[in-house]
């Protein structure tokens, strides 16, 4: 992911201002191949270690909590430049300021739970 | 590789998610207590858990053995997009004016680098998942939930680039 670029805040604004295919690529060819992995995994009904049918939770349906959480969540990824998971491999890679993001991504989960019930789902 | 880590997990019965890592880390942190979402069994995350201390490592490894320190070869129409707002041309992964020493010091940075994760945190949350689990794991399962979910993220992100960011810089 680090030799991907993807942990770039530069590549993220790149991506926003579409202004060039380089992420399109990485998240495209990551989803091409997941697309053909789960139709095969599902035609030939494999099975994980435990010999449990690996089953595709189907997410909730609903538009509100995937429109309005996904908005916020993109505003603070274009801002941030980084999702969860590339924060930590920031971390690692040595740009300790994204600690700071990271601690309040937690914080902002903690949020989520401490309100959810009262949000639009 | 993404998607090989995707089915990684799904063979050892876990689904690829990394945004509920935050969720477990606050479970595990004992906040079960004040909030219900967080009372359930963080032990069973463990995978996903294991994944996040990878990535640490995997970040680490990159920059120790792998890195050329070459700055990252972003367009030209971006690069001057953003000397617009007083971000220099890269010189590296990330931009000082944002994760430097100097704008972790400064309020305005410090704000930004907060609000920016708590909006992360709480987005990926509320839309029941992050880049992989909706735009990667959810969008391989041809969910719809989740391409509603990246059209957020899109929303949201263009908010930011195009409307807010003239505002802030």
């Amino acid at each position: 992911m680090a030799k991907s670029e993807a942990i770039s805040w530069f590549r993220i604004q790149e991506m926003f201002r579409f202004q060039a295919f380089h992420m399109y690529g990485i998240i495209g060819t990551a989803v091409t191949l997941g697309v053909a992995g789960v139709a095969l995994i599902k035609k030939f009904h494999i099975r994980d270690y435990h010999g449990n049918p690996i089953v595709f939770n189907p997410k909730e349906k609903s538009v509100a909590r995937y429109l309005i959480g996904g908005s916020i969540f993109g505003l603070g990824w274009a801002l941030s430049g980084a999702c969860p998971g590339p924060m930590v491999v920031n971390i690692g890679y040595g740009y300790w300021a994204m600690a700071i993001v990271f601690f309040f991504a937690i914080v902002g989960t903690y949020l989520y739970g401490l309100i959810k019930d009262k949000l639009p789902h | 590789m993404i998607a090989a880590i995707m089915f990684f997990l799904l063979y050892f019965g876990q689904s690829f998610g990394f945004s509920s890592n935050l969720r477990t880390i606050c479970a595990a942190a004992g906040l079960g207590k004040s909030a219900k979402f967080f009372d359930f069994n963080w032990k069973s995350q463990m995978w996903n858990m294991v994944f996040l201390i990878g990535a640490i490592l995997g970040g680490f490894i990159a920059r120790q053995y792998f890195s050329t320190d070459a700055p990252v070869q972003i367009s030209e129409a971006t690069i001057s997009d953003l000397s617009k707002f007083g971000i220099s041309a890269p010189n590296s992964l990330q931009p000082d004016e944002l994760f430097g020493l100097d704008a972790v010091l400064s309020l305005k940075g410090f704000a930004l680098l907060a609000f920016g994760g708590l909006m992360v945190g709480f987005g990926s949350r509320y839309a029941g998942g992050c880049t992989s689990g909706h735009a990667i794991s959810g969008l391989s399962d041809l969910q719809i939930p989740s391409l509603i979910a990246v059209m957020g993220f899109f929303i949201g992100g263009l908010l930011m680039t195009y409307l807010i960011f003239p505002l802030i810089f």
